[in-house]
């Protein structure tokens, strides 16, 4: 029976601002949140289209150098976009691929787009991704889960 | 051999550039240039990589058993690579002169994963849109989702293909990212009954469409063979690990390099002094090294590696099935295919289902189940690991001190090792295809089939949001834009 949330975190630790998407997975795994299952990755993939089934809602958090500061909380639908062509996809390609994969329609999804600045290898969070990153905290904290 | 001179003086007055910003269906952030006279003929082709990867630094001051964990960062494609090439690294600086049976099935296990799932993603999903809808078709087709509208059953597979890969990983390195289970000196884990049993239930299923994908390939070939026979293709030395039998080993052997002409240059040679037989060497319009077969020198010691160079290169593989296919490859039009640069998907294939078998082998290994996980013996202050990662030989090399900090380090990866080779396959395509003239996306998306055939990795794994959009510029002698094509 998989849990009928899905958190799919995504960024690099190592990689700056990135490691936003990481961090909030770990505090959310440490909340052991029940009825949630976190994943993080590096990137996300076609497989992942397989981590949504069996889901009523899946959120998607990644660093945004696109989102207004300190995050945004975006509706998610399917669609076909250039990551389709790259080795990582966005997260409306991955509800695209689940489309196309499973033949179904994907679970509700959100994106939380958390602002980031830099991401310099080996470099710590920026002050503003700091600051944005205990932002996006307190509106996952506040959330009935989902 | 002679083109290279071509290539580097053809520079300088007179020349327009074209430049095309990043690939699509490439790893990171890579450019393009083709320099163009006044008549609008290629000279020059350049691949840059734009952002400086600062490796080296990055695990400098560390302790040593912290790397095989810290150089996963480095790549969000490969870095079970990463994490294993360190670790045969620091086999040696730990005095580990030979791996249990348990460990070394653990990590080949992890291995033959990694090398699957890599290539299932590269062929299912980035390049099957090129080869199934030709390379001028209409772009918005030419994807994944074009592929799953025409051919569901396939975009299936390469999910499932990777998913088998990706589980593979996870219960030998412990997680499906940030794995730990590979460790100097062996391996911290074993694989339970339970884990082993349900990856044995799909290895049939995975063999039996590995198998498939290898004829789909041929049977593209067959459709097509006159172009692909040309596509990019140019002669050129090759490198590759190779097992003391001759066989294809992408986990370990010695070292192995051949000329154009597939004639023996050097075989066997102990990796843990590779700096005896390759140099790297720097240009100032990139910061990707420009390695070289020290004896040849940097003008004519380029070379290849790869999938393409490592099935034509060994002498033979050691699973039933994939050998029986490494034959076909071999022979098919005397040698036509073994020799295009779109005989890349072919072998890829082929070591797809060579590694579907070897998985298979494995996980009806008792060793994997139980056994003594690690060796060690006297420190050393040196340790070179090398392997044959999905892209082609990767090197890690570590300097040690006393105090156990990382105090240099030196990685050369497989684009780079590939990085003139690309450069090549660029030219070729550009000089047929491009006259300079008029951009079209069927003919950049030319350009982007060559350099997919290497299916390079170019950056690592950062890609927040936002942070790829396709840009092509057109520049005029004195450098100033003359159209650009944006794609967000």
């Amino acid at each position: 029976m998989v849990a009928p949330v899905v958190v799919l975190a995504v960024g690099n630790p190592s990689r700056g601002d990135d490691a936003i998407g990481p961090e909030l997975a770990a505090r959310l795994a440490a909340a052991e949140l029940p009825g949630v299952e976190v994943i993080v990755d590096f990137q996300l993939q076609v497989e992942h289209a397989l981590d949504l089934q069996g889901r009523r809602l899946a959120l998607f958090i990644d660093a945004a150098v696109d989102a207004q500061a300190p995050y945004e909380v975006r509706p998610l639908a399917p669609a076909r976009d250039p990551s389709h062509t790259s080795h990582a996809l966005s997260p409306a390609a991955v509800l695209e691929t689940f489309q196309r994969v499973c033949d179904a329609l994907p679970p509700p999804a959100l994106l939380l787009a958390v602002r980031a600045e830099s991401f310099d290898l080996g470099a710590p969070l920026t002050l503003a991704a700091r600051g944005n990153l205990e932002a996006a905290w307190l509106w996952l904290s506040e959330r009935d889960w989902l | 051999m002679t083109e290279a001179k071509e290539l580097e003086t053809a520079g300088g007055d007179g020349l327009r550039r074209v430049v095309i910003e990043p690939m699509t269906r490439v790893e990171g952030h890579g450019k393009v240039t083709l320099m163009l006279d006044e008549d609008g003929h290629v000279r020059q082709a350049r691949l840059h990589i734009v952002e400086f990867r600062g490796f080296e630094k990055f695990v400098q001051g560390r302790p040593y058993w912290e790397v095989p964990v810290m150089v996963q960062r480095l790549c969000g494609i490969c870095p079970v690579s990463h994490h294993l090439a360190a670790c045969k690294a620091l086999d040696q600086v730990v005095g580990a002169t030979y791996l249990t049976p348990t460990a070394e099935k653990i990590r080949r296990l992890m291995h033959y994963g990694q090398i699957l799932q890599s290539h299932a993603l590269h062929f299912f999903h980035l390049s099957s849109p090129d080869l199934l809808f030709g390379f001028d078709s209409e772009i918005g087709r030419r994807n994944i989702v074009g592929v799953a509208a025409a051919y569901p059953e396939l975009a299936r597979q390469g999910v499932l293909l990777r998913r088998f890969g990706q589980e593979i990983i996870r219960v030998t390195a412990g997680k499906r990212i940030h794995g730990t289970g590979a460790v100097p000196g062996g391996v911290n884990r074993t694989v339970t009954e339970t884990e082993r049993d349900a990856l044995l239930g799909e290895a049939g299923q995975i063999i039996e469409w590995s198998e498939a994908a290898v004829q789909l390939v041929r049977q593209l070939f067959d459709r097509n063979f006159e172009e692909y026979r040309r596509f990019a293709t140019f002669p050129a030395h090759s490198l590759s690990l190779i097992r003391a039998d001759g066989a294809l080993d992408l986990y370990h052997g010695g070292l192995r390099a051949r000329d154009a002409q597939g004639g023996a240059l050097f075989d066997h040679v102990d990796y843990s002094r590779y700096w005896e037989q390759i140099l790297e060497n720097v240009k100032p319009w990139s910061y990707m090294k420009f390695p070289f077969l020290r004896e040849l020198g940097p003008e004519d010691g380029w070379y290849r590696v790869g999938p393409l160079t490592r099935v034509t290169g060994c002498d033979f593989i050691p699973t039933p099935l994939a050998e029986q296919a490494r034959r076909e490859f071999i022979a098919y039009a005397d040698g036509a295919a073994a020799r295009a640069t779109l005989g890349f998907h072919w072998a890829r294939m082929i070591e797809m289902l060579h590694a579907a078998e070897v998985v298979s082998e494995l996980l009806k290994d008792d060793d994997i189940l139980d056994g003594e996980l690690r060796t060690d013996g006297a420190h050393h202050g040196r340790g070179v690991g090398v392997l044959e990662a999905p892209r082609g030989t990767l090197i890690h090399h570590y300097r040690v001190d006393e105090h156990d900090q990382v105090v240099r380090a030196n990685l050369i990866v497989s684009t780079t090792h590939n990085n003139e080779a690309m450069n090549r396959a660029i030219r070729e395509v550009a000089l047929r295809y491009l006259d300079g003239r008029e951009l079209t996306e069927g003919l950049l998306n030319h350009i982007e089939v060559a350099i997919r055939a290497f299916d390079p990795c170019l950056s690592c794994a950062t890609h927040a949001l936002g942070k790829m959009p396709l840009m092509l510029e057109l520049l005029e002698p004195d450098g100033t834009v003359a159209h650009t094509l944006r794609r967000d």
